[in-house]
């Protein structure tokens, strides 16, 4: 009986005649997920981050000790053991609960630069691309500019000036990423902008401005997340790197690259405070680069090979 | 049949595994060859360009090739070991591709890619593997070997690119010639060209020719046999001279399809694809 | 066959004269204007974002007097487009001010530590490259075999990990633990004294006196940071390899070379990678160009007198000049290999000579 449901339910998702546009939208996403599905390290992926946002939401059940108060008198640099899993940090800190705590710094980051650049990216992008000649010209200039510059030199020079803090390094990361989504913005927009779709709209006196905001830009947005996705891990690296050097998040804060810059001094003897947070960055990264490759193998899948 | 057996087919079968199962796309071909010019015909997806590949040893790594009896010169293709099959081919069978375009390499000169064939196969000195690729570029009538010889494929035009590739394939004297749809990317200006070239060296050295391809009127008026396949079938042989008594309906309607001067038809003939036939 | 196809295919000198200024001009305005914004940017880091660009240049502890003398020096009463001009022209001549820190020019600083992170990035492409082309080649022609994965894996991993934090657990492991490296620094302190560099480059300036012990010291403190450099240019050069051999192998030539009965060997080598090679150039010259980058981390973990470290110190010191001067430098470096590359690409490749 229930067998027979999901099967028809399946025959309905799979149509190639379906009736309404949410039956058409559900059918697509439908065939992407079974595609993704079947790419076992993409699954992986998916659960890294997956865990990565239950952890971050119940992160005040899952820390058994505060992140940023510990137990100077009898908890300092203590091995990985029961009582503490990963260890205590120099100010007697529950490494774990510290963890625990991080991801939600790491989130903070990754969706942060993610709101502000991809939109600028996507901005600029589309606005090229639609209107061509001069325009065009000049913006994928400054695009192009932007796109050769060291990023990570330039971060930490912008958070030099701006003065260290996890706002600053956010800004600094957001700056020197949204120029690989311009140049996919624009592309997306070429391919569209001659379609007779588009001219439909624009004889129907639709104004650029609306044609661009409603009818380019969400065609922008799959690739878009695809790219997105596989630049989280770079995000996080950079941003991480800037909290080691002690530009991005500042003590207490239990952001894992400046983790790892405090354990530093005690690497050789207590290599335990250092090594957890690192294994957090190193799981994270993965996770987003593994489900950036299966979201972009199932979207596109002439790449998959690639 | 003119002369003693150079090939002899029997029952050729080429598998691809797909994700929905095993899918023929050659299902039992047999014919022989002697040293004579053999043309095989058939749509695209017919089978033609992977029973060419057979005989070279040419299929995909994935696919499956079986034959009740697949020999060249008595050599059995299917039981000899990979390096044997490497020092036939080349050497002794050569094949010449569609586009030259995309057969030659496009980062080595045309002069070393000849050479190599050469050197492959036959323990020459650079001088001499040189003087005779120049001579065989001279035998394929381009102009100014010398020049051509250090040319890259790019720096030279389709028609010049299809004679270079047959200098390739022909400089170490092979016994037998598999040409898939050797003028079909060419400018239709050249096609005679190539082709008159092509007889002409394969009738001088007495050498075997597959010549596959769409085009029956072409293959009926080079080749002194026709093969003519359909869905990875055999449907069909005949001698050229004896085409217009084709039997089979799939050969007739390849052969309507031709316009004739003189003749105006309307509507223009679609051809007939029966799933009999491929059964 | 186009048009411009058939006048290049005649030779016709004066159509491939005018396709080869045309590139040039195009690189021309490429390159000025990139080196253009990337002084405008750390021109506006450095003058427009600090409230007060002299205390960021001076600190807060400077008396007023030095305050006020060093306003009027670094032109900041004038109108901000003249100083534009002022900042563009004297960091063509290599003056980026003075150093808080080390109170010497900037430049000659850089000058003097260059060399090491040159060196350390040179060393690391290679090994990147020699390891990561051939894993790469293995990967793409026994493809979704064993090998492809494990490729694949060491590739993502190289992506996904923090470079200084493999770098701390490296000098755990191969210093602290087995001892087969040496201590976070460029030689012992005892050749420090006695070791006297030529070119700056440690390995080879040893080598060319002969001084062999110095050269073995000079290695054990260069290969594991040279070896963790090296790991990320292989994760990025193997993956690329991969693809560009994945799409060479498929390509109607190799079905050709098969058919002339070359080995495989010599289809995979002489041929395969042989095409690959011209976008390699590109993939490697970019790898070498973001070691150089990623000098400022790793630099920091080994204590590598480089670019890099000498960066990070200034900025622990606010010291904003030195600091916009290792990012200009770097920058105009990293800048230089991306148009190299792509006019390497151009000279490589036999089929843009045409035009």
């Amino acid at each position: 009986m229930s067998a027979e449901i999901i099967q028809s339910r399946r025959e309905w998702l799979l149509s190639d005649r379906p009736a309404s546009r949410l039956q058409a939208r559900l059918g697509r996403a439908y065939v992407t997920w079974r595609r993704f599905s079947a790419n076992r390290l993409a699954l992986i992926g998916l659960l890294i981050i997956i865990a990565l946002l239950v952890v971050a939401a119940l992160a005040d059940v899952l820390a058994p000790y505060s992140p940023t108060i510990g137990d100077l008198k009898n908890a300092r640099l203590l091995p990985p053991g029961a009582a503490h899993w990963f260890g205590t940090d120099d100010l007697g800190r529950d490494i774990y609960s510290r963890i625990v705590y991080g991801s939600r710094w790491t989130l903070y980051v990754v969706i942060l630069v993610a709101v502000i650049a991809a939109p600028i990216g996507l901005l600029v992008g589309t606005v090229a691309g639609y209107a061509g000649g001069w325009t065009d010209a000049i913006l994928m200039r400054i695009t192009d500019i932007f796109l050769a510059f060291p990023k990570l030199v330039l971060a930490l020079a912008f958070v030099a000036a701006l003065g260290p803090g996890i706002e600053n390094a956010v800004l600094a990361i957001a700056i020197t990423s949204w120029p690989p989504y311009a140049r996919i913005a624009r592309a997306e927009t070429l391919t569209v902008r001659n379609s007779d779709y588009i001219k439909a709209v624009q004889l129907m006196g639709a104004s650029p401005f609306r044609i661009v905001l409603r009818h380019i830009m969400p065609l922008c947005v799959s690739s878009l997340i695809v790219r997105v996705t596989l630049d989280m891990a770079g995000i996080i690296l950079t941003a991480a790197g800037l909290g080691f050097l002690g530009l991005g998040a500042q003590p207490p804060l239990p952001e894992w690259g400046a983790m790892i810059a405090s354990g530093r001094r005690f690497i050789l003897d207590q290599w335990w405070v250092a090594a957890a947070p690192g294994a957090a960055i190193l799981i994270v990264s993965l996770g987003f680069n593994l489900l950036g490759d299966g979201l972009r193998d199932a979207l596109d899948p002439r790449s998959g090979d690639q | 049949m003119s002369g003693d057996t150079l090939l002899e087919v029997d029952d050729l079968r080429v598998t691809f595994p797909t994700r929905t199962g095993l899918v023929q796309a050659v299902r039992g071909v047999s014919f022989s060859l002697g040293r004579e010019r053999l043309g095989i015909v058939g749509e695209s997806g017919s089978g033609k360009s992977q029973t060419g590949r057979a005989i070279m040893g040419l299929t995909p790594p994935q696919a499956q090739v079986s034959a009740r009896k697949l020999a060249f010169d008595d050599i059995d293709l299917l039981s000899i070991s990979p390096r044997q099959r490497r020092s036939l081919r080349g050497n002794r069978i050569a094949m010449i591709l569609q586009d030259p375009k995309y057969s030659l390499d496009p980062v080595m000169t045309i002069g070393r890619q000849i050479v190599e064939t050469l050197r492959t196969h036959e323990k020459v000195s650079k001088a001499e593997a040189r003087e005779r690729a120049l001579a065989m570029l001279q035998a394929v009538q381009i102009r100014d070997p010398a020049r051509v010889f250090d040319l890259y494929p790019h720096e030279v035009s389709g028609g010049m690119g299809q004679r270079a590739m047959i200098a390739m394939m022909l400089i170490t004297g092979p016994e037998l010639m598999i040409a898939d749809e050797p003028t079909s990317a060419l400018d239709v200006t050249v096609q005679l060209d190539v082709l008159k070239i092509l007889d002409k060296l394969v009738a001088e050295r007495g050498m075997g020719l597959i010549f596959i391809s769409h085009d029956l009127r072409l293959v009926s008026s080079f080749c002194d046999r026709v093969v003519v396949m359909y869905a990875g079938k055999v449907v069909e042989q005949i001698k050229a001279s004896e085409l217009r008594d084709a039997q089979h309906p799939y050969t007739r309607g390849l052969l309507n399809c031709m316009p004739r001067i003189g003749f105006e038809r309307h509507p223009l003939p679609v051809l007939d694809r029966k799933p009999e036939w491929a059964a | 066959m186009s048009v411009a196809e058939n006048q290049a295919a005649a030779g016709g000198g004066s159509a491939r004269a005018v396709a080869i200024l045309s590139a040039l001009g195009r690189f021309l305005v490429i390159a000025v204007t990139t080196y253009l914004g990337l002084l405008a940017v750390t021109f506006f880091i450095g003058r427009v974002i600090p409230i007060d660009p002299v205390l960021a240049v001076l600190g807060d502890r400077a008396p007023v007097a030095v305050v006020e003398r060093t306003r009027r020096e670094m032109g900041l009463d004038l109108p901000l487009i003249e100083q534009f001009y002022i900042y563009v022209k004297s960091a063509l001549n290599g003056d980026f001010g003075t150093s808080v820190l080390t109170t010497n020019p900037v430049m000659s600083d850089i000058r003097r530590v260059f060399p090491a992170t040159i060196e350390l990035a040179t060393l690391g492409t290679i090994i990147g490259a020699v390891i990561g082309v051939p894993l790469g080649v293995l990967a793409a022609v026994k493809r979704g075999s064993l090998i492809d994965q494990i490729v694949r894996i060491i590739g993502l991993i190289g992506y996904s990990v923090p470079i200084f934090w493999l770098g701390l657990l490296g000098l755990v492991l191969f210093y602290a633990k087995l001892q087969w490296v040496a201590f976070p620094a460029r030689l012992d302190v005892v050749y420090e004294y006695t070791f006297t560099p030529i070119t700056g480059f440690y390995l080879l300036d040893a080598a060319m006196q002969g001084q062999w012990d110095v050269f073995y010291d000079a290695f054990r403190h260069i290969i594991l940071p040279a070896a963790l450099l090296g790991y990320f240019a292989l994760a990025y050069i193997s993956r690329m390899t991969r693809s560009f051999m994945l799409n060479e192998l498929a390509q109607e030539y190799i079905v050709a070379a098969r058919a002339k009965g070359l080995s495989e060997t010599r289809i995979i080598w002489g041929h395969a990678l042989r095409n690959a090679a011209v976008p390699m150039v590109t993939v490697i010259a970019l790898s070498y160009a973001s070691l150089l980058e990623g000098s400022v981390l790793t630099e920091t973990v080994f204590s590598w007198p480089g670019i890099g470290l000498y960066i990070t110190n200034s900025l622990q010191n606010a010291d904003m000049n030195a600091v916009l001067g290792g990012t200009i430098i770097i920058g105009s470096v990293f800048i230089g290999i991306n148009l190299l590359s792509d006019l390497l690409y151009r000279v490589l490749d036999p089929r843009t000579k045409a035009g």
